[in-house]
């Protein structure tokens, strides 16, 4: 067992924040002690084409802070040495990943106690670009599934990736509008007949309510927006307001069966 | 060129879309499906008669083709003028700026209209900078009856006033982008969230010879017509070809569309002009110059980034130039020395711009006026029985504003 497929044993919830963006340490043990299950830490870029407004607005913030990758491997690392048995993934765009070569990228995540990595635009095709280099280290290469991920393309996905799927609920960008419970039913259904890997389903998953429907069927639920709007809200006084919304969340996925 | 020179360099992409390194399908999965798709549907229309000579239709009687080919005569005895004893090569133009909408950009969009009618999608988006593309992608969707949102940096509204009326006109809706510096590369991020949201009735008619396979190769093709007409209309004029073309590149499609079909007469060179903006050492737009390999909007080239790959911001006073990155073709092109790539400042690309006004009776745009003042330079140390072919790519009625500010005139 990895500390991720433990993770998955009962419904989990998966929470999302920027690095860099407010009191990320101060954030990061706020959404642990309010029950989130494995940490998804987002690495800043200038270019966030897959997000929505708050999540872009989070990356700016950060680098206007002056957020390096160096400080998002210490962040990770701190974390890391706080918290032994929490699964914690990065989450962001390739060109920040490979810039220095994708063995350094694997080597530094190893380094920092980095569980998975999700890459939003290296999709299967381009493996080459960094799941080799993670998958020599024991990172878990995440791959996304979207509604347009027919059955035919399904198994391409699924080639090389581990630790969960991520399943995209809406073709959008983040923290839009969420996809009807039936849509995601169903597509949770078919993905679970096609891998044994656990499924998490995220984008416009915001309240509790909803994080629950999902729960009944997948086995993860993604909150991101939701909590990086309180970071932007409350800034370096996040901590308290990320521990509570994260406890409604994680305790309505924990007793959604 | 070394021994590892290929046979042809004409036969990029690969399957996979890949240039060499450079070029791929760097997209978010929602797309890659449609990615495929695009790219099945470009092979059908690439092997049918009836596609072919729809483009070449619209492109003859609707955008005006061929363009002329004209020899600059006072230009080449101005350069001359100043140039050492006996030399100073003849300057020839392509003149893609008599084009329908006053640029090379309609080819492109003509051709991924009709794909993306056989495509059955029935709604067009389009980032745009200097808002020459905008134009453009709102002409075609005018003309063929299709909504139409183009997405445009706030801070580009603004300096293109002109253009975002036109698309108005052309019955466009014009959507300001304010995140990031809220230009161009700014656009794009915007155009790619819209169509992610939009896969299933949406076509996203980009703009330049960039962005994930197949675009960078269909914008090329699309635009091949350029070098495809000025290599016949040259060889008939003077019975040979050029000795050397030029071309200004912000993506690169006016320079890909003229070089390609030239890439395998291998006497003659080609230079591809960078935006050196405030200077090499400043803030500028030269992606091969002072860039380094990375992925960004799809493809993998060269792109003006920190060492931690969060992209710069680009600088050129030609708004079509001012992006970060460059198509994957030309960074392919650049690393196997095929083609030469330099690049020219904001005030040189000035002087040229006012130089060819007095010399032609022609006011080029900015990008072109980068080509321009590289030709002049390379004019000037060739034989005077040499040719240079450039593309003066799009016409300047746009920029008189901004050339006005930079000379300190008030309008």
């Amino acid at each position: 067992m990895t500390r991720l497929s433990s993770a998955f044993a009962t419904p989990a919830l998966v929470a999302f924040i920027t690095a860099g963006d407010g009191d990320t340490a101060a954030n990061l043990d706020a959404l642990v002690q309010g029950g989130a299950d494995v940490i998804e830490l987002g690495m800043p870029f200038t270019d966030p084409m897959a997000d929505g407004p708050a999540i872009q607005e989070a990356n700016l913030r950060s680098l206007g802070k002056g957020t390096t990758t160096a400080d998002v491997f210490q962040i990770a690392k701190d974390f890391r040495a706080r918290h032994p048995d929490t699964p914690l993934v990065l989450m962001g765009y390739a060109n920040p990943m490979i810039r220095r070569g994708p063995e350094w990228f694997a080597q530094s995540c190893e380094a920092a106690g980095v569980d998975g990595v999700i890459c939003v635009d290296i999709p299967p095709e381009e493996d080459d670009d960094l799941g080799p280099a993670l998958r020599a280290k024991g990172i878990a290469p995440i791959r996304l599934a979207t509604p347009t991920t027919d059955a035919k393309r399904l198994p391409q996905v699924l080639e090389g990736s581990s630790g969960f799927l991520y399943y995209v609920s809406v073709a959008g960008i983040t923290g839009m509008q969420q996809a009807a419970q039936a849509s995601i039913e169903d597509a949770v259904a078919k993905l679970k007949a096609a891998t044994d890997l656990p499924v998490a389903v995220g984008f416009g998953v915001r309240t509790p309510e909803q994080a629950a429907e999902i729960a009944k069927v997948a086995d993860g639920v993604v909150v991101g927006s939701a909590l990086v709007a309180l970071v932007k809200e409350h800034g370096e006084n996040a901590a308290e307001h990320l521990q509570s919304l994260t406890k409604s969340l994680a305790d309505a996925v924990l007793n959604a069966r | 060129m070394t021994d590892t020179t290929p046979n042809s360099f004409r036969n990029q992409p690969d399957d996979r879309g890949h240039f060499g390194a450079y070029g791929g399908r760097y997209v978010a999965e929602t797309l890659m499906p449609l990615i495929l798709d695009l790219e099945r549907e470009y092979r059908a229309a690439q092997a049918d008669p009836a596609f072919k000579a729809q483009f070449d239709d619209l492109l003859e009687h609707y955008v005006g083709r061929p363009s002329p080919l004209y020899y600059a005569e006072r230009l080449t005895q101005d350069i001359r003028q100043t140039a050492p004893e006996g030399k100073g090569a003849q300057v020839w133009f392509k003149r893609d700026e008599l084009n329908h909408t006053g640029a090379h950009k309609i080819n492109n969009c003509i051709g991924q209209i009709l794909l993306a009618m056989r495509m059955g999608k029935t709604r067009i988006i389009a980032e745009t900078g200097a808002g020459q593309h905008g134009v453009a992608t709102a002409t075609v969707c005018a003309r063929f009856g299709l909504p139409c949102v183009i997405y445009m940096g706030a801070t580009d509204v603004e300096r293109q006033a002109p253009n975002v009326f036109r698309m108005k006109l052309l019955g466009a809706e014009v959507v300001p982008v304010t995140s990031g510096a809220a230009t161009l590369k700014d656009a794009m991020n915007e155009g790619l969230r819209d169509w992610v949201a939009n896969v299933h009735d949406t076509f996203y008619i980009i703009g330049t010879a960039a962005g994930p396979h197949p675009y960078p190769e269909l914008v090329r093709d699309f635009q091949s017509v350029i070098g495809k007409e000025a290599r016949e209309q040259m060889l008939k004029r003077t019975g040979k070809l050029p000795d050397i073309l030029v071309a200004a590149i912000g993506g690169g499609s006016n320079a890909i569309g003229l070089f390609h079909p030239f890439l395998d007469d291998r006497d003659v060179k080609m230079l591809g002009v960078e935006a050196a903006g405030h200077g090499l050492d400043k803030q500028h737009a030269a992606s091969l110059a002072g860039g380094f390999p990375g992925v960004l909007h799809g493809n993998k080239t060269y792109l003006l980034q920190d060492e931690d790959g969060q992209i710069a911001e680009a600088h050129s006073i030609s708004a079509g130039l001012d992006y970060p990155g460059i198509g994957p073709e030309h960074a392919w092109l650049k690393e196997t020395g095929r083609v030469e790539y330099t690049a020219v400042t904001d005030t040189e690309a000035l002087d040229a711009f006012q130089l060819l006004c007095r010399t032609e009776g022609i006011i080029p745009a900015l990008e072109p006026s980068h080509a321009i003042a590289a030709v002049v330079e390379r004019a000037k140390v060739m034989d005077r029985d040499q040719i240079v072919l450039m593309n003066l790519c799009g016409r300047g009625d746009k920029d008189i504003f901004t050339v006005a500010e930079a000379l300190g005139v008030e309008m």
